[in-house]
């Protein structure tokens, strides 16, 4: 049965299709993978074991009569920010404690209407506040890639740890996340996955808790490329619940695996080597541009020249709309709450014991920023600056720069409870600084595993794509999976 | 610029988060340190520069002002801590 849980949602969609595979075959498969496994990496908080065989049964029949959807009878893991009916939905806070939504995200509404089955809620960092999945309230996850030669436990990336650490682990077809600054692709890169955070306003995001409403948007964490763009046509879709949501067909990712990118001018941008990078990581970096220059593309070299200040100002913009969005925890309609001498005290109390470490952190900054004198000072310059950080890309692509290939991050995966970040706020942050910018211009990101470094550990690179042109994405990001392979962790569990 | 403590205590106050003196002499560090990178886009020359109000350009959807959806109060306190007739109940706030 190992095996079963082995296949891409391609090789498992064409075995059920064909009646060689049930759907209760290989949910069963993956069920019995995450009760022996889970408790080696605490990528889900919750198994729905009852909900999962029912929805398989359910797929089977309808596969049986020949009406199966795009996603008909395939095991997924669903990040706990998402709105899932009935079931555990926290974001990973204690603040939400015992919230069962009695509605459904429209993204998990998309998958189900396709006929995926779901396993569960995945670990995920406190609202999505995090690069290392420890700020859940649920604790770390453990990433299944180690150091060669070591036992000791690497963290997965974050904040959709629990996503990355699941398909790289086995533990489902794939899985959904979630990106504000890097959510979906550093994870993505840490665990040797495919991760694509798609253009804002591509999947909608009602129903998925707000974390920096102008910067989230959802995406897979899949085997390989061709999954992701399985999965992106299902989630992605036009929704009047959310009036972000561009107003434009989805079209079919799949068609363009396997595409030739010969002529394809591909930027590689010089602000992107950045001081103190690992050898490893420029090697890298180099062996993608010979990769996609072996497949016909046209190498360039770019400039966005204000890239480094794209982190500083994600800093100002996403706590300042975080602690707008996370006002509303205040014990009072959903989630803990903490008695006091007067409401005030009440809220308070509530949020104090509601909240870690990591989401006061930020909503202090985000309260701060925005108070009394100093909105223009901060929030006002980093929203121009913001604008100057679209303009760059926009210039590129004007130029006729069909993609940018740069590194997916500044380092592979680090070690639980690493010293130097638990001490300085923003080493942590470091971890987001090549995946940022496509958040601060809305741009679609993919981080594609690449290599392997000398301690054994996976990197990623990562495509830049124009404005919904996620289908060159998936078209060069093919590419350098071909070149490079597919990568497993050693299984110790 | 650089946050004292008592700064801390306010903004905590403006956020509704309680914090203990501790709590504020630890954030009122690790505030400074993120106020501190933050401070480097001071250097940019951001004259003549709209700030962004939409990353995508669209126009905001609209639709008929008509009543679509409702009926629904026990599922909308369902969750609440404390409730009574499908109203949520919190402590006294007018004498």
């Amino acid at each position: 049965m190992t095996e079963l849980t082995k296949l891409t949602i391609a090789e498992a969609r064409d075995m059920l299709t064909a009646r060689e595979l049930t759907s209760a075959e290989l949910t069963d498969a993956y069920l019995a993978a995450i009760d022996s496994a889970n408790a080696s990496f605490n990528a889900y908080v919750t198994v729905t074991h009852d909900k999962a065989r029912d929805m398989a049964k359910a797929s089977d029949a309808r596969l049986a009569k020949g009406e199966g959807g795009a996603l008909e009878g395939i095991p997924l893991g669903i990040k706990d920010l998402f709105a899932t009916e009935g079931v555990h939905t926290q974001a990973c806070s204690h603040v939400l404690d015992g919230f069962k939504p009695r509605y459904e995200s429209t993204v998990t509404a998309n998958l189900w209407a396709d006929g995926a089955v779901m396993l569960g809620k995945l670990n995920m960092d406190e609202f999505a506040m995090g690069s290392s999945n420890e700020t859940s309230y649920y604790g770390a996850v453990i990433n299944p890639w180690r150091a060669k030669g070591s036992n000791a436990d690497l963290v997965p990336g974050g904040s959709s740890g629990g996503s990355a650490a699941a398909v790289s682990a086995w533990l489902c077809a794939a899985a959904t996340a979630t990106d504000t600054g890097g959510s979906i692709r550093q994870p993505a890169a840490f665990t040797g996955t495919v991760g694509i955070k798609p253009t804002y306003g591509r999947c909608s995001r009602w129903g998925i808790a707000a974390f920096a409403s102008s910067l989230d948007q959802a995406g897979p964490i899949t085997r390989d490329v061709r999954d992701a763009a399985i999965m992106l046509k299902s989630m992605a879709s036009v929704d009047d619940k959310d009036t972000t949501s561009v107003d434009r067909a989805v079209p079919d990712y799949e068609a363009a695996i396997g595409q030739s990118i010969k002529g394809m001018r591909v930027g590689i941008p010089k602000e992107y080597r950045v001081d103190g990078m690992p050898p490893e990581i420029e090697a890298l970096w180099q062996k993608g541009i010979a990769w996609l220059k072996d497949a016909g593309a046209e190498i360039v070299d770019i400039s966005l020249p204000h890239t480094k200040y794209a982190l500083p100002a994600y800093y100002i913009v996403a706590p300042a709309e975080a602690s707008s969005n996370l006002a509303r925890y205040d014990g009072v309609r959903y989630g803990l709450r903490v008695p006091g001498k007067d409401i005030t005290d009440q809220y308070e109390k509530t949020r104090a014991a509601g909240f870690g470490r990591e989401v006061q952190r930020r909503i202090m900054i985000g309260t701060y920023v925005l108070s009394a004198g100093y909105y223009d000072a901060y929030y006002l310059q980093a929203q121009k600056v913001r604008t100057l950080i679209k303009k760059d890309f926009e210039d590129v692509f004007a130029a006729g720069v069909d993609v940018i290939l740069t590194p997916a991050t500044p380092s592979a995966a680090f070690g639980v409870a690493d010293q130097d970040m638990a001490a300085d706020p923003v080493k942590m942050y470091l971890n987001d600084i090549f995946t940022v910018t496509v958040n601060m211009a809305g741009l679609p990101g993919i981080a594609v595993p690449a290599g392997l470094d000398g301690n054994g550990l996976p990197l990623g690179l990562q495509l830049i794509g124009r404005p919904f042109d996620e289908e060159t994405l998936f078209r060069s990001g093919a590419v350098i999976e071909k070149a490079a392979g597919r990568f497993e962790p050693q299984k110790w569990w | 610029m650089s946050v004292d403590i008592q700064t801390v205590k306010r903004v905590a106050r403006l956020a509704h988060i309680a914090v203990t003196d501790e709590d504020a002499e630890r954030m009122s560090g690790e505030l400074n340190t993120i106020l501190g990178f933050v401070e480097q886009l001071n250097e940019v020359d951001v004259s003549g520069v709209e700030p962004m109000t939409s990353v995508i350009p669209m126009e905001m959807k609209k639709r008929r002002d008509e009543v679509t959806d409702g009926n629904k109060a026990a599922d909308i306190v369902a969750n609440a801590p404390a409730t009574e007739e499908n109203f949520f109940l919190v402590p006294k706030v007018v004498e």
